[in-house]
């Protein structure tokens, strides 16, 4: 399919999910790396009349931005309700790094990078991971924990594409891409579309669905200097904690409030950086909180329960926010049994195959990373 | 005119309109790293760009550099993404962090550049060599020929300035 199709077919189940109509819908926000299609043409096929439209350039970090920007929108009067999408093929069109594509000249800056074979995610996150293992003694077996978390999730999300539980062995055994980044530490390329809509809460209120309440956004904040991020160090710190204060006090609630995350899991790395960063453990302990449990279903704050981007499929964010969207609704659409009237009957069992809904889910919170540089955020809660 | 050149079989180009970086590899292609330095603040700055990003006035001088410095942190690449480091596997990636301005202006910045492994004459870097190589090895820098303006510049063991401690290297 091509992304304009994909789009399409992620917004109508969106508006259908939400109870909305094609006439309902007025502003429409899209990013993208120059490897998708303009949303414009997409508005057209849904039937949809933009009062407001954007196309952002940008990957990671961007779903939770946008949000903050569709508020805006809305509050400016511009538009009533949007949808934001991603729409990417990820694995049969434009992958990560360029794999399969010939190589393009090296022109200016890239001089600085691609010259040295230094270009990849991967490639570029590293040596801020290495240094944070060389500052902090955080140890291989320990960020794995962050793959068996997100897997042990995907296995109950029969959607998710890696549904097989791996253990910190098959982490570590599997082939290492560049150091500290085995195959299993990085996450999946994958064809696929993914959609939200924003809307005023007393509209929320009147939809099919009880609203996930935004109570906080950061969005694309940078530490000083996001284009020196080696040479203005430390270079173990990301954004996160730069954003970490705006975000709390914006949101009125602190990270011992929040009952799952969807910490971006680009790389295993990612996620405990960020963890660390905005403050659910100390700063050089990422390591240590990430293999405790903690992040894992009936563990005290699951991160990423749809197995996210190392496991359920890499959607530049969007389906983290999806994610905790479904668990303050509490219906994650996991094997629990389902009532006549709909309502999923989840037995929090979370064993192979079972539940993947938490049981008490009030607020839960989403870090976007961009780069180490720069990331995003948001806060929900349930209606009250 | 453009510079241009060939490296491992990339072809690398530097527009007319983009000065801080052809001069940059000007200098590299004559053996010399050279870098910006304010003529406000006298603060240096890598990667080559139009603005001090420590006061941001725009003047400035190339500054000769030592050349020399430590392994601040390093990535070894055993999957290669870009067709021309395929053959090269595994590479080490080093920032490096160079021995002038450290701790400067603010504690944890540093001048610290990016290059890969190589041996003296500037070829990258054989599995045996990269294996003896981590966060604290001493370097110095080597230039690559990459075209008649244009030499890519890299990084070798400095043998004479080693210290007498053993490289972080990442466990395995």
């Amino acid at each position: 399919m091509t992304t304009r199709a994909l789009a399409c077919w992620a917004i109508r189940n969106a508006m259908q999910d939400a109870g909305l109509a094609s006439r309902d819908v007025d502003g429409v926000l899209a990013y993208q790396m120059g490897d998708s299609v303009a949303s414009p043409f997409v508005a057209g096929d849904l039937g949809i009349r933009p009062n407001f439209f954007m196309d952002v350039q940008g990957g990671g970090s961007s779903t939770e931005a946008l949000i903050g920007v569709a508020m805006g929108a809305i509050e400016a009067g511009m538009c009533s309700t949007v949808v934001i999408y991603r729409s990417m093929n990820g694995y049969s069109q434009s992958r990560v790094g360029g794999t399969g594509r010939a190589e393009a000249p090296v022109t200016g800056d890239e001089l600085h990078d691609r010259a040295y074979g230094w270009r990849s995610p991967g490639q570029s996150f590293a040596p801020t991971f290495m240094r944070h293992m060389y500052e902090f003694g955080t140890r291989p077996e320990q960020v794995a924990m962050v793959r068996v978390a997100h897997s042990k999730h995907a296995s109950n999300n029969p959607k998710a594409l890696h549904r097989k539980r791996v253990t910190v062995e098959d982490v570590l055994a599997s082939r290492m891409i560049c150091t500290p980044l085995h195959l299993l530490d990085c996450c999946i390329e994958t064809d696929n579309a993914t959609a939200i809509v924003v809307t005023p809460i007393e509209r929320a209120r009147a939809l099919r669905h009880p609203p996930a309440v935004i109570l906080g956004v950061v969005g694309r904040l940078c530490k000083p200097r996001p284009d020196m991020h080696f040479q203005h160090g430390p270079i173990t710190t990301a954004a996160a904690k730069w954003a970490a204060p705006r975000l709390w006090s914006g949101a009125g609630v602190g990270p011992n409030d929040v009952d799952v995350t969807g910490s971006y899991d680009a790389f295993t790395f990612t996620t405990m950086l960020q963890l660390e960063d905005y403050g659910f453990c100390a700063k050089g302990e990422g390591g240590a909180y990430v293999a405790s449990g903690a992040i894992e279903l009936g563990g005290r704050r699951p991160n990423n329960t749809s197995g996210g981007h190392l496991c359920e499929g890499y959607t530049h964010g969007v389906s983290m926010v999806v994610e905790n969207v479904r668990q303050l609704r509490h219906d994650a659409d996991d094997s629990c049994p389902v009532r006549p009237d709909g309502r999923r009957v989840h037995t929090y069992d979370y064993r192979e195959g079972g539940c993947r809904q938490v049981r008490k889910v009030d607020v839960t919170a989403n870090f976007g990373w961009g780069t180490p540089a720069y990331g995003s955020a948001l806060v929900m809660s349930r209606d009250a | 005119m453009a510079v241009t050149g060939r490296y491992l079989g990339m072809t690398l180009s530097i527009a007319d309109l983009d000065g801080e970086n052809a001069s940059y590899f000007r200098y590299c292609a004559q053996g010399e790293l050279r870098l910006q330095r304010c003529k406000a603040c006298a603060l240096v700055r890598y990667p080559p760009g139009p603005a001090c990003p420590w006061c941001a006035r725009s003047a400035f001088d190339w500054a000769p550099m030592s050349g020399r410095g430590a392994v601040y942190s390093y990535t070894e690449v055993r999957h290669a993404v870009q067709p021309a480091f395929r053959a090269h596997v595994p590479y080490l990636a080093l920032l490096v962090e160079v021995d002038e301005q450290r701790g400067q202006p603010s504690e944890h910045d540093a001048i610290r550049m990016i290059g890969n492994l190589a041996m003296p004459d500037g070829a990258l870097a054989p599995p045996d060599v990269v294996r003896t190589i981590g966060i604290g090895s001493r370097v110095r820098i080597v230039f690559a020929p990459a075209g008649p303006e244009l030499a890519i510049p890299l990084w070798t063991l400095d043998a004479a300035h080693a210290g007498g401690t053993a490289p972080w290297r990442y466990p395995e």
